[in-house]
């Protein structure tokens, strides 16, 4: 699914990642952790293409094809989707236009038939009963005034109506509070299956109290140090991100 | 320094018109010659002085203009069906070139309502007339009304007893047309609103074709205590059109005026904007939006003045300039020594698409009161680069999400508009004037 070698970003001279590798594959969830500033939004955002990063060196596959040539859109229109840390306001759009807005566009691209009125409103409301959500978001525009939880249930409801093969949550847990938390974990979780990779980009261990990785990985200054099975995330949490300082050793490795 | 310039062609053009004028009462005559008096004293303003200083009426001072009314043009209505903002499912008074058209109008009769053109109500409502034109537009203070008082050969005169409601908005069309010759148009309006009645007014100033053309109006609106006037100005002239506008507004007691402009068309517009409030607990609002490419030029010059305590007043003016256009928006609020308690609010926000538009945004406070809220605040800017990324990263192709954006950013005017097929024909003028032209028809059915 998705193939990371010696990945080497930087933003305004600032080198960030500095030789990341990750391997995920298809059907797989893998979480990302890190203390502050090791890398894991960068991470996250050079995947999903964000201009203000730039990658020095390194390459991505993602299903045969070199992501990092393609541009923001055309990585969706591939099947990814990242989940924003800070999902953007967007006065005067509704979050309905958008959204059809964006599944049409996403299946313009892979050659598929535009959706009309009736089939986009089916599809709705078959998402939102997956997830469990109301209705009343869609009817106000982008993230306007919504709560922090509302943003991030907003995120995962656009990741369900454009299906992508890979997504990538960016600390999709961050400043909730455990019932949004909650409804948030249900949502991702409901979205699992065999075709859909997941990476989710956490700080905290919380998140992975609902939902389950398969493999935890550590970042620290831009690398991956640690990969090991959810224990692992268990094992931060008690010890703290300086307990990998001391261990970690300088040379790079390749985390499966 | 640039020289005023002009005065020999509109001192025939007046020359020109003094056969028809002799019908007039004498009063209108002296107000006339007063009005080609001070123009041929002042010429049109140069770059040297303050209110100009961003606009320069060179290249229009030097145009040979042809006085429009001396023209024999023809219309029919079929020249109005496919126009833009000529048809909004409501009565309509059609003018051309200045001169009223009554087959191609229809007017709303309701007990307490007089819509009329200037002309006829010179002669059927005299008095009103005589008391009020030329009592709020500034003669002196603006050379383009003391042309338009000389030169005008009609316009429109709507007049509304005490206690009169209407539920249909009045809509004027005045349409210039397409001819081989540059031609000037000097139209004159007059607005009444009595105590207590509700008005929409919409007035197109539009244009058909490539002409170089010069539309001159003065509209001039009292109202009354208590009485509410929505007002939509709509500007899509030729794109070789000159623009000078001047609307000014008076207000009565507990009145809210709520005037909308929006410029589309034109090469170089300046619209000076005024509105006084004399009563107290009045409510003064102008909007503006501005959507320009190539070489388009908009100033939008506003004074809301505030003469009394207890009123307030807001500005809400947005502009989107593409290619190399231009726009200005200098917002004059002058608060009198007795308007204790003022509430103003002013805000100029401006997009720009391109590194060579350019916007010069100018708030002008002056305030002889000590007890007020006066705020302004003025944005330029590009497109918010966090929220292009997030509609890319939903699969939105660039072209599309600018366009999302942009419309975005128009739309807080375009809801304010409640006259519902006006506000259609604006999404739909704007989805189809964005650069993008991939929007699909859902943004304006969101």
């Amino acid at each position: 699914m998705l193939e990371i070698k010696d990945l080497h970003a930087k933003v305004e001279d600032q080198p960030i990642l500095r030789g990341l590798n990750l391997k995920v594959g298809a059907g797989e969830v893998h979480s990302i952790m890190g203390p502050n500033g090791s890398g894991k939004s960068t991470l996250a955002q050079v995947l999903a293409g964000r201009d203000t990063y730039e990658v020095t060196g390194g390459k991505v596959d993602f299903n045969g094809s070199n992501l990092l040539d393609l541009d923001p859109e055309e990585r969706a229109g591939e099947g990814l989707f990242m989940a924003f840390q800070y999902p953007v306001e967007i006065p005067g759009v509704s979050n309905t236009y958008f959204l059809r807005a964006a599944l049409n566009a996403v299946r313009t691209y892979r050659g598929e038939e535009e959706v009309d009125a009736a089939d986009f409103l089916d599809l709705v409301s078959e998402k939102t009963e997956l997830l469990n959500i109301g209705k009343d978001l869609l009817r106000r525009p982008v993230n306007e005034g919504f709560s922090g939880g509302e943003k991030k249930r907003n995120e995962i409801f656009q990741m369900a109506m454009l299906e992508p093969k890979l997504a990538i949550l960016d600390e999709t847990d961050s400043g909730l509070d455990i019932d949004a938390l909650k409804v948030v974990s249900e949502g991702v979780n409901a979205l699992r299956s065999p075709e859909r990779s997941i990476i989710i980009v956490t700080h905290y261990q919380r998140l992975l109290d609902y939902i389950v990785p398969d493999r935890v990985h550590v970042l620290s200054k831009g690398r991956i140090v640690k990969s090991g099975p959810p224990e692992l995330a268990l094992e931060l949490e008690e010890k703290g991100y300086s307990w990998l300082d001391a261990e970690n050793s300088a040379s790079p490795t390749t985390a499966e | 320094m640039e020289l005023p310039q002009g005065q020999d062609l509109y001192s025939a053009h007046f020359k020109s018109i003094q056969g028809a004028l002799s019908q007039e009462p004498s009063w209108l005559r002296s107000l006339r010659s007063a009005g080609m008096e001070c123009f041929s004293s002042h010429g049109f303003p140069s770059l040297a002085d303050e209110a100009w200083r961003f606009t320069s009426l060179r290249e229009l001072a030097q145009t040979p203009f042809e006085l429009a009314g001396n023209l024999n043009s023809e219309l029919g209505a079929n020249d109005l069906s496919g126009l833009q903002f000529a048809s909004l499912n409501c009565r309509r008074l059609v003018f051309l070139n200045g001169s009223y058209q009554p087959e191609l109008s229809d007017i709303l009769e309701v007990p307490g309502l007089t819509v009329s053109n200037l002309k006829s109500a010179v002669v059927h409502s005299s008095e009103a007339v005589k008391t009020n034109l030329g009592r709020y537009a500034d003669q002196q203070e603006n050379p383009f009304v003391s042309l338009n008082t000389a030169l005008s050969q009609d316009g429109f005169f709507i007049n509304l007893d005490s206690g009169t409601r209407l539920e249909e908005p009045i809509h004027i069309v005045h349409l210039t047309s397409d001819s081989s010759t540059p031609i000037c148009t000097h139209v004159r309006n007059l607005v009444m609103v009595g105590d207590g009645c509700e008005v929409d007014l919409v007035e197109c100033y539009l244009g058909v074709g490539q002409n170089i053309t010069f539309t001159n109006p003065v509209t001039e609106i009292c109202v009354g205590n208590n009485s509410q006037v929505n007002h939509y100005r709509i500007q899509n002239e030729s794109p070789n059109a000159f623009h000078v506008g001047v609307n000014d507004v008076q207000q009565g007691r507990d009145s809210h005026y709520r005037g909308l402009v929006i410029d589309l068309g034109g090469k170089l517009v300046r619209n000076n904007l005024r509105c006084v409030l004399s009563g107290e607990g009045g409510l003064a609002g102008i909007d503006g939006l501005y959507l320009l490419r190539d070489h388009q030029h908009v100033d939008n010059y506003t004074t809301l003045e505030h003469a009394v305590p207890h009123c307030d007043s807001r500005e809400l003016f947005k502009g989107i300039l593409d290619d190399r256009a231009s726009g200005v928006f200098r917002g004059r609020i002058i608060v009198h020594k007795d308007a204790q308690k003022t509430d103003s609010k002013q805000t100029s926000s401006n997009l720009l698409l391109t590194d060579r538009a350019r916007v010069n945004t100018k708030p002008q406070l002056e305030i002889y009161a000590d007890d007020v809220k006066c705020t302004h605040g003025a944005t330029i800017g590009q497109l918010d680069a966090n929220a292009l990324f997030y509609l890319r990263s939903r699969g939105i192709p660039l072209q599309a999400a600018k366009g999302i954006l942009i419309f975005a950013f128009a739309s807080e005017l375009f809801g304010r508009v409640k006259v519902q097929s006006l506000g259609q024909q604006l999404s739909r003028y704007l989805a189809a004037w964005l650069p993008s032209g991939q929007l699909t028809e859902g943004i304006y059915q969101q």
